[in-house]
C-alpha cells in the first residue's frame, strides 16, 4: 500500500502537469477560435465548449497538485459551479442572439479568408 | 552580464505585468468605443482583471470586493442605466477630444510625479508596513482574536471609519432615491398584472426559451446566498466580510429579478423591506457603539461587551458590526436596482 502510495507522489505531479497543459491547451485552441471563426455562433461555439473543458482540466490538475486537502474540495466545488453555470451562459447568449433575430452564417467563406475547415455549421 | 538577471525578476513581478499590461489594453479599448453595451461588458472584464491582478499582490479582500460590485453589480446597474438612456455614445466634437487629452495627460503626470515619493513595492520599512501596520499585525490576535488582520483593522481598530463609510453608502442610497424614485410602491397589487399582458409575442417566446436559465438559476440562487453568508461569518479568519456578503446576496436578488422578472423579485424582496434595511443597518452598526457607551466604554469599545473576556467581546462586537454593514450594503444595492429597473423606459424627449 505504502509501495502505491510512493508511486502516486512520484507521478502526481508530472499527471497533474500534463492535465494543466492539456487544460492551457484546450483553452487556448477555443480563444484562437473566437478570433479566428466567421461568425457569432460558430465563436460562440468554440468558446463555449473548450472554456468548459479547459477551466475543467485546469482545476482537476490543480485538485491533482493539491492533494487530499480542503482546497481541493473548494475546487472541485468552482468544477461543479463552472460545469453548471458556464454552459448556461453559453445557452443564453445563442439564445438571446436567436431571438433578436441572428442568422448564422451559412455556405462557404470566399478565398479572402480561405481558412475552409472552420465551414461547418449546422 | 551572462545569464544572469540584473534585479531578480520572479513570476510574480511578470504576472503583474502581464495584468497591468492587459488594464491598459481594455482602457484603451473602452476609451475608442462608441457602443456603450461593449463598453459596459469591457468595464467588467477591466473589473475582473484588476480582481485577478489584486489576487496576485496578495490583496485578497479588495480582489473580492473589486470581482464582486465592479464584475457583478455595477455591471448590471450600468446595463439598467444604458436601457434608460441610449446604447450609443453621443458623438463629441473633435475640439473635445483635445481638452480630454490635455485633462487626461495632465492627470497622468501629477499620477507619476507622486510615485516618485512612494515606497517601492514590498518595502519592509515602507510607513505602511513598519509602524502601525506592523503594530496591527501583532496585536491583532491577542486585542481580538480574529486571525484576518483585515476584519480586526476594518471593524475594529477603524472600527469609526467603517462605520462611515456605512453611512455613506446609506447616504448613496438616499441619493439614488431622491434621483429614481423610490423604486415603485411598498406594496406590489397583484392587479397590477395586467401592464403584462402587452408584452409582445417575442417577449413571451423570450421567456419560454429561458427554461435552461431558470432551472440552473434556481439551483445556483440558493447557493450564492449560502456562499453569502459564509463569506460574511468567516471574514474573521479569511477573506470576507459584511461588505463583499452584502454584495454577494444582493447579486443572488439580482439574478432572481434577472430571470424571473422585477415583479416576482419585488414580491419576494420588497422595495420597502430594502429601505427599511439600508437604514437598519446602520442602526444596527450605531448601536453597538450606543451599547458600548450605556456599558460604560467609549463608542465602539467593544471589550465592554464581555470584560471578562475583551477577546471575545471584540469578536461580538465585530459580528455584530458586520452584520450591520451586511443588512446596509446589500440593501442599498438593491435600492439602486430597484431604482434603475421601475422607470419607464420607452418614454423618449418628445414623448414630453
Amino acid at each position: 500500500m505504502s509501495d502505491l502510495l510512493q508511486y502516486w507522489e512520484v507521478i502526481r505531479s508530472y499527471l497533474a502537469g500534463i492535465i494543466l497543459l492539456c487544460g492551457g491547451v484546450i483553452v487556448f485552441i477555443g480563444a484562437s477560435g473566437v478570433l479566428r471563426l466567421p461568425d457569432f455562433y460558430t465563436r460562440l461555439h468554440a468558446a463555449g465548449v473548450t472554456d468548459t473543458l479547459g477551466t475543467l482540466l485546469v482545476l482537476l490538475g490543480l485538485i491533482i497538485l493539491s492533494g487530499f486537502t480542503l482546497l481541493s474540495a473548494k475546487l472541485a466545488l468552482v468544477g461543479l459551479f463552472l460545469l453548471l453555470t458556464s454552459p448556461a451562459a453559453t445557452h443564453a447568449v445563442a439564445n438571446a442572439a436567436h431571438i433578436a433575430g441572428l442568422k448564422p452564417r451559412l455556405g462557404t467563406i470566399k478565398s479572402e479568408t480561405s481558412q475552409e475547415q472552420n465551414g461547418d455549421k449546422a | 552580464m551572462t545569464g544572469e538577471f540584473l534585479t531578480p525578476v520572479d513570476a510574480f513581478t511578470v504576472i503583474d505585468l502581464i495584468f497591468m499590461m492587459m488594464l491598459v489594453v481594455v482602457g484603451i479599448a473602452i476609451v475608442r468605443l462608441k457602443d456603450l453595451f461593449a463598453v459596459v461588458m469591457l468595464s467588467g472584464v477591466y473589473s475582473l482583471v484588476s480582481a485577478a491582478w489584486f489576487v496576485s499582490l496578495d490583496a485578497v479582500d479588495v480582489a473580492f470586493t473589486e470581482a464582486a460590485v465592479g464584475a457583478g453589480i455595477s455591471t448590471v446597474l450600468m446595463l439598467g442605466a444604458m436601457l434608460l438612456t441610449a446604447r450609443r455614445a453621443a458623438p463629441t466634437k473633435p475640439a473635445r477630444h483635445w481638452v480630454a487629452l490635455i485633462v487626461v495627460c495632465a492627470t497622468g503626470a501629477a499620477l507619476i510625479y507622486a510615485t516618485v515619493d512612494m515606497p517601492s513595492f514590498g518595502d519592509p520599512l515602507s510607513a505602511p508596513n513598519a509602524y502601525v501596520g506592523l503594530e496591527y499585525l501583532k496585536r491583532t490576535v491577542p486585542d481580538t482574536g480574529v486571525s484576518n488582520a483585515v476584519s480586526s483593522v476594518l471593524a475594529s481598530y477603524r472600527g469609526y471609519d467603517t462605520f462611515g463609510e456605512t453611512t455613506v453608502i446609506l447616504t448613496a442610497g438616499l441619493g439614488v432615491i431622491l434621483i429614481l424614485g423610490l423604486g415603485g410602491p411598498a406594496v406590489i397589487r397583484k392587479k397590477a398584472a395586467p401592464a403584462k399582458s402587452k408584452t409582445s409575442k417575442a417577449e413571451q417566446d423570450a421567456s419560454a426559451h429561458h427554461v435552461v436559465l431558470r432551472v440552473v438559476s434556481k439551483l445556483m440562487i440558493p447557493i450564492i446566498i449560502v456562499y453569502g453568508a459564509y463569506v460574511q461569518f468567516h471574514g474573521d479568519f479569511g477573506p470576507g466580510g459584511g461588505f463583499q456578503a452584502g454584495l454577494i446576496i444582493a447579486s443572488a436578488i439580482i439574478l432572481y429579478a434577472l430571470i424571473f422578472g422585477i415583479e416576482a423579485a419585488k414580491e419576494a424582496v420588497p422595495p420597502s423591506l430594502v429601505r427599511l434595511g439600508a437604514a437598519l443597518g446602520v442602526l444596527i452598526y450605531g448601536g453597538v457603539g450606543v451599547m458600548n457607551l450605556m456599558l460604560g466604554g467609549q463608542f465602539l469599545d467593544y471589550n465592554t461587551l464581555n470584560p471578562a473576556h475583551p477577546t471575545h467581546g471584540q469578536e461580538l462586537g465585530i459580528m455584530f458590526v458586520e452584520i450591520g454593514v451586511l443588512v446596509t450594503v446589500a440593501s442599498v444595492m438593491l435600492i439602486i436596482f430597484y431604482g434603475f429597473t421601475s422607470r419607464q423606459p420607452d418614454i423618449s424627449d418628445k414623448d414630453w
